[in-house]
């Protein structure tokens, strides 16, 4: 027995490092031999690779001649910006200010399936038609309908602006440079209860002050516009966005809006011109119909201006146009479908076959067994996955545009990290395929378990669940881990249905990232606990 | 045949884990089917849903349950080598492979009936609360309900399809963990590469040739003229895929050594 004691001492002093690099060795010596887990990581690459550069979604970007090319007006900040509406201006020249009073903003949405729907699927109750457009329209405004006073630095697409303006649900918020949103008092305007407007040019700054009476007023903020031309484009304007209404759990129905605002009392100081105001369609598609064109009407002392469209960032999805790279990766589902069943059968595969009792007998420390097990699949998967994903998002956006299917350019860096992040998504849901089959040691159940848990969540977020359900299925499970693959932002700003589908997640992308990770590490826990209180 | 059907009850009913595994069917699906009807939430001027599809989301949790079922009915055979000892016993396969396809039916159906019964109960008992109500346009769910009683009875008939499926795809791979990798890629990433991959045209396509999103049409009690394709055909494209995967099931384990 003392003999026994002293070798087995020996061996614990001389294992160290080398032992595991022993055990990491033979697992890595598992992995490469059996035929059927190297073909099945080299079909998830395949998959990945195929499904991401199918040529399944059609565009008409550039379809119809080079008139037909999609592209969107680039923003002070370098992004990419909605810049549409109806602008009634004149030139300023240096400082100066501009007031108004707005009486009244109404507007006109797509009738859409607004109201409630009996079982049957009637529709709801129609609203009156829109003036002359064809289409059904119904009396209402959007909540970021838009309306009151800009200075813009020309009337060119996508240059610089700060906006003072009354919105359809939001209050009165001052707005700059497409981006930034500032909140003034709440409230909308009618013409019992008429809100005064106020927007300040000195040097670069903008000041926006909004006021109830036309005496006291409340400054909203100001904007520092870097570079603003001497002569700059100010006036009225008003814009109304596309109207986006979820039907169900995954469909939407999206139609342009209107909106026309009424304004008096405009009092301008400063150097402005004596001539008349010009009232112009700014941005928006070439062959709008009347409802987007607008217009604008002055008599007396009083203007009213009708306008569609929004000056904002630019989103993807149901509110906007294309799609985002994230698209490419549609086939990370069917790699990780692969990917989870090698790593299941990498250990349940050895207890099927008795094999366990051999490895666990060369390598008595278990826990050491399962961290060589997890490095290597994590390793040969992060792999795999690097190369499928490197491919797709360089490629597979090309192929998009070649669809024409507009596709929202995105950074080097947010590509690098789609690239890296799909990796070590596959490599850490591989782990946690890993981890489940040794707690559970039976292959059928445990990657029912992982595709139930990763996969299922996603499916369930964009096919049948409502809004709030899926925000936070994708919060708290692990498929919160596909945030790591999102390349839209999402503006408050900005009503848009942000869904999953459209590459829209509830967490920022590594959040949602380490919330698997979270996972996985407890089920590695839990499986590393097991493996060493119970028998093989 | 009786004598195979006796045998193939006999193995499953003493199976470790058939039991927990069917109740794990019912536990499964109405829990989920509990959490999405909890979740909805109907604003005081009405909303879009559709009641018993929501009551009855469970399904697609469910069926992971009874694919496992289903997969280990013949995977397990071959996986402890017991498929040989039941082809001795029984050496006309086909008789072995319909034996099985029934017991597996058998146990599947009164699961499969329980939980959508109580996913059905579930969502009267708590939909209203959340402002699906008759003022809204939605009468409590009801099996006297045309509509209603088909998404049901097709629940459960879906369930009993996608057994059928699963254990044809299972008798043609051999492996358990191969066939509920393809059954998982079946039943929630082909659905999830529709709606995701595919332009409005070719989803529909998709749809309607897909088992699970074909199949699922027989849970839609509104809308019905928007579906991609009508309730029963939907759920006659699920049985075209099911019988295509024990014809070939079948076909293999007749030609091929066990």
């Amino acid at each position: 027995m003392t003999s026994g004691t002293v070798t087995r001492d020996r061996t614990a002093a001389g294992a160290g490092r080398d032992g595991f690099a022993r055990v990491l060795r033979a697992e890595w010596t598992k992995f490469r031999t059996v035929r059927g887990w190297a073909v099945g990581t080299l079909v998830a690459v395949a998959a990945i690779v195929g499904l991401g550069l199918l040529p399944g979604l059609q565009g008409s970007c550039g379809k119809q001649g080079p008139a037909s090319t999609c592209t969107l007006p680039v923003g002070p900040g370098g992004q990419e910006v909605s810049d549409s509406f109806f602008f009634v201006h004149q030139p300023l020249a240096g400082d100066g200010s501009i007031t108004v009073r707005m009486t009244s903003l109404t507007g006109l949405l797509p009738a859409g399936s607004a109201g409630p729907r009996g079982p049957a699927g009637s529709p709801g109750p129609a609203g009156p038609a829109g003036p002359g457009t064809g289409e059904e329209m119904r009396a209402g405004l959007a909540p970021w309908t838009k309306a009151g006073l800009i200075v813009k630095a020309s009337t060119q697409l996508g240059s610089a602006y700060a906006a003072v303006m009354v919105t359809g649900s939001h209050g009165v918020r001052m707005q700059d440079d497409y981006v930034h949103d500032t909140a003034g008092p709440p409230g909308t305007v009618t013409p019992a209860a008429p809100r005064w407007l106020r927007l300040t040019r000195a040097g670069d700054t903008l000041t926006g002050a909004a006021s109830a009476d036309g005496t006291h007023w409340t400054t909203i903020g100001s904007a520092h516009l870097a570079g603003l031309p001497s002569t700059v484009q100010a006036g009225l304007f008003t814009a109304s966005p596309q109207y986006v209404e979820a039907i169900g759990a995954a469909g939407a129905s999206t139609g342009p809006s209107q909106a026309t605002a009424a304004f008096d009392h405009l009092d301008r100081q400063g150097t402005w011109p004596a001539n008349a105001w010009t009232g112009e369609k700014i941005g928006g598609a070439d062959n709008a119909g009347p409802l987007e064109r607008g217009g604008f009407d002055q008599s007396g002392g009083g203007f009213t201006v009708t306008g569609s469209g929004d000056i904002a960032p630019a989103v993807s999805g149901a509110a906007g146009l294309g799609t985002t790279i994230t698209q490419t990766l549609a086939g990370t589902f069917a790699g990780l479908l692969l990917v989870v069943v090698v790593a299941t059968m990498f250990i349940t595969a050895e207890y099927r076959r008795g094999l366990i009792r051999t490895t666990l007998a060369a390598s008595p420390r278990r826990g050491r067994v399962l961290a060589a097990k997890a490095l290597v699949l994590g390793a040969v998967t992060a792999l795999a996955g690097l190369a499928a994903a490197a491919v797709v998002v360089t490629f597979g956006q090309r192929i998009l545009r070649g669809n024409g299917v507009y596709v929202h350019p995105a950074t080097a860096l947010t590509e690098v990290r789609l690239i890296a992040g799909t990796a070590a998504l596959l490599a850490v849901a591989a782990v946690l395929a890993l981890a489940i089959g040794a707690a559970l040691r039976r292959s059928t159940v445990a990657v029912t378990a992982v595709i139930v848990v990763i996969v299922l969540p996603y499916l369930l977020s964009i096919s049948v669940l409502p809004a709030g359900a899926a925000r936070w299925l994708l919060r708290i499970t692990p498929a919160a881990g596909f945030a790591v693959q999102q390349s839209a932002a999402s503006y408050p700003q900005v009503s848009n249905l942000y869904t999953p589908a459209d590459g829209y997640f509830p967490l920022a992308p590594w959040t949602g990232f380490a919330v698997l990770c979270a996972w996985t590490a407890l089920a590695l826990a839990v499986a590393a606990f097991l493996l060493r209180r119970r028998d093989a | 045949m009786t004598e195979a059907l006796h045998a193939e009850w006999t193995k499953l009913r003493t199976a470790p884990g058939t039991v927990w595994l069917l109740l794990g069917v019912v536990a499964a699906t109405v829990a989920v089917s509990v959490m999405a009807t909890a979740a909805v939430a109907c604003p005081a001027g009405g909303c879009a849903l559709d009641p018993a599809k929501v009551s009855l989301t469970g399904i697609q949790l469910g069926q992971a349950v009874v694919a496992i079922v289903a997969v280990l009915a013949i995977g397990g055979e071959y996986g402890t080598g017991m498929i040989r000892v039941t082809l001795t016993a029984v050496p006309r396969r086909t008789h072995v492979l319909a034996a099985k396809a029934a017991v597996v039916t058998a146990l599947v159906v009164p699961a499969a009936t329980l939980a959508v019964l109580a996913c059905l109960l579930a969502g009267r008992l708590i939909l209203p609360g959340h402002g699906v109500t008759a003022g809204h346009g939605y009468p409590p769910l009801s099996l006297g309900d045309g509509p209603v009683l088909r998404a049901a009875a097709g629940s459960v008939l879906y369930l009993a399809l996608i057994a059928l499926l699963s254990f044809g795809i299972a008798a043609a791979v051999r492996d358990s963990a191969a066939a509920i990798g393809i059954v998982l890629g079946v039943c929630y990433v082909l659905p999830i590469l529709t709606q995701v991959v595919a332009d409005p045209h070719w989803r529909r396509h998709l749809q309607q040739i897909g088992p699970v999103s074909a199949g699922l049409a027989i849970q839609a009690t509104t809308e019905l003229p928007s579906l991609p394709i009508s309730p029963w055909a939907g759920l006659g494209v699920l049985a075209a895929w099911a019988a295509a995967a024990l014809l070939t099931g079948g076909l293999l384990l007749r030609l091929r050594d066990a």
